[in-house]
């Protein structure tokens, strides 16, 4: 059974379609990268999934659940983690507080402070942030930070997380690094759905790739499949 | 707690906390009555400026309905004033007051900045207009009398609704709820998406805010014994608890207590010494502290105690 599906997705900006019935399937472990030109209703389709913009028609299971309808809280509950394009962080809190708030928050059990706290102080380490722990999020570079969103997201224990472009403004350097911090998780038996530009990294380290023009999934399919595709080529370099 | 701002916890300063509550609780039999209603008015402004900042400091949503909240609790205690026990008037009007947040947090706190700040206004201002409407028009009169009661028993009702406000001010900065509600000022979407239920986190925040206001209002207008709509929701005062905040300062937990303290006794002084000109030096105060003090008056204290390291 898949972690996540959609079935004929849709979703309207007044007359403007940013979504048009998009079926997809997200199976448990996979890693799924989601491209498209810009506008192509990538990140529509995560504000979709983590509730933060209600659906026009169409559905969204998790684990055989119906999500659509729910808030981004209670979807976060039932174990669907993401990211932000421009990174969203609590700029003025220290980096800790960020990931504890989604240790204590991110459950709907009510989770006990040293518990938190100690699964804060894993995470740090597993996205090597634990030296600057106490330094506020928005003194970080830009590579730490989006360590960080990824850290947060982890903090609320997810079966799904959703990387938005988690590797824009990092130089290649911290793009290897990021491949392999992506790759970790996945070694962690999370499922991973991410949108991203860098081709190289969606090359490598997703099983599956899925592409969205205009509202409209135009190919899907394993990364060299997708890259031959003609289709594909047409929409990123014209004919 | 690692990386939390812990207020500090030495016995130095709970044997210090104690003793200032000892002497005010005690105030009313060695000072004249004079201090002690010019005490009952700075603790009702402390009151009205901490509780504002309960809500409106850790998630930035400037609130402009603090007049409104004021306003339903004396309004509570005009109509219930021959009816029920003095006690019971003030829970009463915090209550209705917390009702009243409640209501209209669920219904408006999706408005951000400029918008909920005009809407907290004009919530006031409806209210008063309405109650205008309605009394000259269905009831024939406007205004009503207040049961009056003794200085020293506002006094008292006054320092224990202040006692209250500040422990649950400090219990809220220090709690995981607080600790929402500041992820909420940070950065509203990355808060929902983290598990935090955003709507019921704001509202009840609001709506504990009101309470402490509704019940201050409550037993204030004893004192005024003659109250209409235009005293009882005077936009005078949805104004002092955010300007008495800013002049003390928002982030640390002492700050508003300062600023509502120095500010509220400045305007009794100003206004017995220079009732025309007051306003003017009002004026230049908070253009000063807005300029040059961003953190407030508090944060200019802490700022010289720790040698300009902050």
């Amino acid at each position: 059974m898949p972690i996540l599906e959609g079935k004929k997705v849709t979703k309207y900006f007044g007359g403007l379609a940013a979504l048009y019935q998009v079926d997809f399937e997200i199976n448990t472990g996979e890693v799924v990268g989601l491209i498209g030109p810009n506008g192509a209703g990538k990140t529509t389709l995560f504000n979709l999934i983590s509730g933060f913009l209600p659906i026009t028609a169409g559905e969204i299971r998790y684990k055989g659940q119906k999500i659509n309808g729910l808030n981004p809280h209670q979807i976060c509950w039932k174990g669907v983690a993401r990211t932000f394009q421009s990174t969203k962080l609590f700029a003025g809190m220290t980096v800790f507080e960020n990931v504890v708030s989604a240790s204590l928050f991110g459950s709907k059990r009510t989770v006990s402070l040293p518990e938190a706290e100690r699964e804060t102080m894993e995470l740090l380490e597993f996205v090597d942030l634990l030296s600057v722990r106490t330094m506020l999020a928005k003194d970080l570079p830009i590579a730490h930070q989006k360590r960080l969103e990824v850290a947060r997201a982890l903090a609320t224990k997810p079966d799904l997380l959703m990387f938005d472009e988690v590797m824009a403004g990092l130089n290649p350097v911290e793009v290897v690094e990021a491949m392999g911090l992506v790759a970790k998780i996945r070694d962690r038996g999370i499922t991973i759905f991410m949108i991203e530009h860098v081709m190289k990294a969606i090359m490598e380290v997703c099983n599956r790739i899925i592409v969205l023009h205009h509202g409209s999934k135009i190919a899907e399919g394993r990364p060299e499949e997708v890259a031959n595709s003609p289709k594909v080529i047409e929409v990123y370099l014209g004919e | 707690m690692e990386g939390f701002n812990v207020i500090t916890k030495r016995p130095f300063t709970v044997g210090a906390v104690l003793l200032i509550l000892i002497l005010l609780a005690i105030m009313p039999f060695y000072a004249k009555p004079y201090p002690v209603i010019s005490l009952t008015n700075i603790l009702m402004y402390i009151i009205l400026t901490v509780s504002w900042v309960i809500f409106s400091g850790p998630t930035h949503y400037i609130s402009l309905a603090s007049a409104a909240f004021f306003g339903v609790g004396i309004y509570t205690s005009a109509l219930l004033g021959k009816i029920l026990p003095l006690p019971l008037i003030v829970v009463a009007g915090g209550f209705a007051s917390f009702i009243l947040a409640l209501f209209i947090g669920l219904l408006t706190l999706r408005l951000r900045g400029m918008y909920f700040i005009i809407f907290t206004f004009s919530i006031s201002e409806l209210i008063r207009h309405f109650l205008l409407w309605w009394e000259t028009n269905v009831e024939g009169t406007v205004g009503r009398w207040v049961v009056m009661v003794s200085h020293n028993t506002v006094y008292y009702i006054i320092l224990i609704i202040f006692v209250m406000t500040m422990l649950i001010a400090y219990l809220m900065r220090q709690s995981r709820f607080g600790l929402a509600l500041r992820c909420i000022g940070e950065q509203e979407e990355a808060a929902i998406h983290i598990g935090i239920n955003a709507t019921i986190v704001k509202s009840l925040t609001f709506a504990i805010s009101a309470t402490f206001m509704g019940a201050s209002g409550a037993i204030m207008a004893t004192r005024w014994t003659y109250i209409d709509p235009r005293i009882a929701f005077d936009p005078h005062l949805s104004f002092m608890p955010v300007l008495m905040a800013i002049f003390g300062g928002t982030v640390h937990f002492y700050g508003p207590l300062f600023g509502a303290a120095i500010f509220a006794y400045l305007e009794e002084i100003l206004t017995t010494k220079f009732p025309y000109y007051y306003m003017l030096f009002f004026g230049a105060i908070l253009i000063v502290v807005i300029l040059f003090l961003p953190h407030g008056l508090f944060g200019l204290i802490q700022k010289r105690w720790k040698g300009g390291s902050e």
